[in-house]
């Protein structure tokens, strides 16, 4: 430690203004910062800070993610061999999943965190941390088989337009890793949707087994299927078909227990996301049996409330990427307020619109659209409160 | 009891080094100092220069804006410095202190029969009208404005904070006193605020001409700021006068003596400090004598108020006006070997991300070290769970970072001041310096204004 902090200190004096590598400042203070938390001391203000930092923050939510990561390779593996009507060990099952995700995390990374240095090298900025987790969120709501140059192409659309072009961490709009994945979806849908995508070696179609089907618990609803529907445990836990990481409600869970408890996860924004979708559930059931609707709708309609939140990538959405704090409303009641519609909109599109059975992620987005706005009216509302005030005592 | 006042959002650190209530007598400081840059927006005219002679009472400067405030030495003595900083601006007028104090004699009469011009002109001479600050800004009183109600916050809740309450125990006649004087300058209330948590002194219970109020809560429940917001709120074009107990006790002992007797009692506080007791001083004394023997090794930093708000001094600096508490702690230039990353059981944190959170109660040593670097706007709420004001502290902020002095109006800038903002620069994960970006909004605000 010792002789690798003198060896920084050596190299130091060449990236600092007027030295050799100058311009490479910012990518030397990542680097030495993510090995040594910096010497500086305050100067002004407070004279003690937390011990808390961005870094330490990202890696909560990173540590949150590692449930819903190691049960979505062991599910990959699991699929592909129920699908090839094979059988495996634990080890080997969980393997297969392993070596199928690691490149898609490995891209996603890669891609994004030389994008994202090479704009902080161009600014002058310091590298900031927020992609640590955006790297490990676009990965976790892929289809297993997506080829690894969309990855390449969607991470780098999203750290792009999603987030530099605004100005970087902290200033853009739209939830990055919803952008990856929209700008995927509408760019080449048969990749990201149909019964194909979600079993590794499906789309080659090698060896399935004619028994089984390769679509979603939310297709086999969407198309009126509900006796397809799977058993609720399994829903629970996990073993269904969906993008890597969003099946298990259980990991999800675990991840969502770490970020309220650590306080790094919005708990309003969470829980009233998990009240709008239930609203909006039971708002449907109770249309279920309405004059006009045709058969599958009915169907559609019927699902109980609450199962809709463990079905597709509700619960994942609700929990690691509504909360975003950038993207999401920054006052407490808007977070209410943002999360309910964000879970309201979510099964509202997922069962009424036509084209394809999921709404989570237009949601989010739209969502993280109107965020500003509804911050705008919440703090109007605080600005009146005072005026009124000012008035009555005048 | 009236009303008591729960204050729910805040945080109290917990920190090593609490002083203990034994009252220790120092030998009498050598060096006394008056630091112009302990009062907000003024501009120090001099009136005397190195080598003159002065009296305690004497004025050493005066404010070019408000020329009759006069700003005088706590002691008797010698002109021996005055050391200025960038652009000549004064910084210090230091005072060598005789071994027995000669006092300026001022006229005296009971408060109770002089007229408020009257009362206003024997403060100012005496060189006490400093105490007495407003709000908005934080700046001396304008003795042309009649302040709406005057504060006084009876207890301290920052980190390591001094008991008010054991401050001025002694002095119940002349806290009195100085709340009669008090009385004359406003129409409307004195509020001394209370902490509910502990029976008060009797010196405040049974204060007359003040009404009480009970506060409970975490820091920053002691702020005034946060007790004027929650009781009588700043309007736009409202001003609210505030000031502490040892001053209050300070304008008495003036009516009483015809003296400027700048007896006060401060703490020696933090984790660095051997022996934290509480120390009777002069205002403005060096604090060489309190630390020398007193402090352990190492690189310390040495402050005059506390960790959250106080200014930096040398350990051979001076007491600040102001300041009625004195905090040691580490200065924290090392590097950490994946500090991030690291469990952190001996780090403390207001959020969970540490594993410090299992072992309650735990009483910390912290140092000045950063814990990371400056990051854009992130994370969200954090301000608001240790801002309890019905403010949203983060658009202030950033209004005040684009200079929009409209929405800095609309969202309350009047109300807050500096301190208030000091734990939210405490938490935040960001690294934002808040507590100099809402003084630059007050000093625009200010400006605007005049």
């Amino acid at each position: 430690m010792k002789s690798l902090r003198r060896y920084l200190d050596k190299l130091k004096p060449h990236f600092e203004k007027g030295g050799k590598f100058e311009k490479l400042h910012s990518t030397f203070d990542a680097f030495e910062t993510f090995m040594f938390v910096p010497d500086k001391v305050t100067t002004k203000g407070a004279h003690i800070r937390d011990s808390v930092d961005m870094k330490r923050t990202m890696s909560i939510v990173v540590f949150a993610l590692v449930p819903t990561i190691l049960f979505g390779m062991w599910n990959i593996g699991f699929h592909h061999f129920k699908a090839t009507g094979q059988e495996g060990t634990l080890f080997e099952i969980f393997w297969l999943g392993f070596l199928r995700v690691l490149p898609i995390i490995v891209v996603s990374y890669g891609v994004g965190l030389g994008i994202e240095f090479a704009f902080a090298q161009f600014r002058g900025h310091e590298v900031n941390e927020g992609f640590l987790v955006s790297g490990m969120l676009i990965p976790l709501v892929l289809p297993v088989d997506v080829p690894l140059w969309m990855v390449a192409l969607a991470t780098a659309f999203a750290v792009i337009i999603g987030k530099e072009v605004f100005g970087g961490t902290g200033m853009n709009i739209l939830n990055p890793a919803l952008t990856a994945r929209a700008f995927l979806f509408f760019a080449y849908p048969s990749y990201m949707s149909g019964d194909e995508v979600w079993t590794h070696g499906m789309i080659q179609g090698e060896g399935i087994v004619d028994t089984f089907s390769g679509a979603t618990p939310l297709a086999e609803a969407a198309a009126g299927n509900i006796d397809k529907l799977p058993q609720l445990s399994e829903m629970f836990f996990g073993t269904i078909l969906g993008s890597i990481g969003e099946t298990s409600t259980l990991a999800i869970l675990i991840g969502a227990a770490i970020l309220l408890f650590t306080g790094v996860g919005s708990a309003r924004i969470m829980i009233s996301t998990f009240v709008g979708g239930l609203v909006m559930g039971l708002l449907l059931n109770a249309f279920s049996t309405a004059e006009g609707l045709s058969e599958t709708a009915q169907a559609f309609f019927s699902v109980p409330a609450w199962q809709h939140l463990m079905l597709g990538g509700f619960a994942f959405g609700a929990v690691f990427m509504a909360t975003d704090p950038v993207s999401a409303s920054q006052t407490p009641k808007g977070k209410i307020i943002y999360g309910f519609l964000i879970g309201f909109l979510a099964i509202l599109i997922r069962v009424v619109n036509p084209a394809y059975p999921e709404g989570v992620m237009l949601a989010i987005l739209l969502m993280n659209v109107f965020a500003p706005l509804i911050d705008h009216y919440v703090i109007e509302n605080n600005i009146k409160k005072r005026l009124k005030r000012a008035k009555i005592k005048a | 009891m009236s009303k008591v006042i729960k204050i729910k959002k805040g945080l109290n650190i917990s920190l090593l080094g609490t002083a203990e209530k034994i009252m220790k007598k120092a030998d009498q400081a050598d060096l006394y100092a008056i630091k112009p840059t302990d009062f907000i927006g003024i501009r120090p005219k001099l009136v005397v220069k190195v080598g003159d002679n002065v009296k305690a009472g004497t004025p050493l400067f005066f404010d070019k804006f408000q020329p009759e405030v006069q700003f005088v030495s706590p002691v008797s003595g010698e002109v021996v410095e005055i050391n200025r900083g960038e652009r000549r601006a004064i910084l210090e007028v230091v005072v060598k202190a005789d071994a027995i104090i000669e006092y300026e004699q001022f006229k005296v009469a009971d408060p109770k029969d002089l007229s408020r011009e009257e009362i206003v002109e024997a403060l100012q001479n005496s060189g006490l009208w400093p105490s007495l600050r407003q709000r908005p800004y934080s700046t001396i009183a304008n003795p042309n404005d009649i302040p709406k109600a005057i504060f006084i916050s009876a207890f301290d809740s920052a980190p390591l904070a001094p008991d008010m309450d054991y401050m001025v125990k002694d002095c119940v006649e002349c806290f009195q006193k100085g709340i009669n004087v008090l009385s004359k300058l406003t129409n409307g209330k004195i509020h001394l605020n209370l902490n509910a948590d502990y029976p008060p002194a009797d010196t405040y219970t049974k204060a007359k001409n003040v009404q009480l109020n009970y506060f409970t809560g975490p820091h920053p429940s002691g702020n005034v700021g946060v007790q004027i917001n929650k009781i009588d709120p700043i309007n736009k074009g409202d001003i609210v006068w505030y000031t502490y107990p040892q001053e209050i006790a300070a304008i008495g002992r003036f009516f009483e003596k015809g003296i400027y007797d700048a007896t006060k009692i401060v703490a020696l506080t933090g984790s660095e400090v051997k022996n934290p007791k509480y120390f009777k001083v002069l205002n403005g004394a060096s604090i060489k004598n309190l630390v020398k023997n007193n402090v352990n090794d190492g690189e310390l930093r040495y402050i005059s108020g506390n960790v959250l708000t106080g200014s930096k001094i040398e350990d051979d600096g001076y007491i600040g006006f102001y300041d009625n508490q004195i905090t040691i702690i580490p200065e924290g230039k090392y590097h950490e070997f994946f500090g991030w990353a690291a469990p952190g059981f001996k780090k403390y944190t207001a959020s969970r991300t540490l594993l410090s959170w299992l072992i309650p109660g735990k009483k910390y040593r912290l140092d000045t070290n950063f814990h990371g670097g400056p990051r854009a706007y992130v994370v969200t709420g954090e301000y608001e769970k240790v801002f309890p004001m019905d403010i949203y502290p983060v658009q202030l902020i950033k209004a005040i970072m684009v200079e929009d002095i409209d929405k800095m109006e609309q969202l309350g800038i009047y109300e807050v001041d500096e301190e208030d903002f000091a734990l939210c620069e405490y938490v935040c994960t960001s690294k934002t310096e808040v507590q100099s970006i809402i003084r630059d909004g007050l000093d625009l605000m200010r400006k605007e204004m005049s």
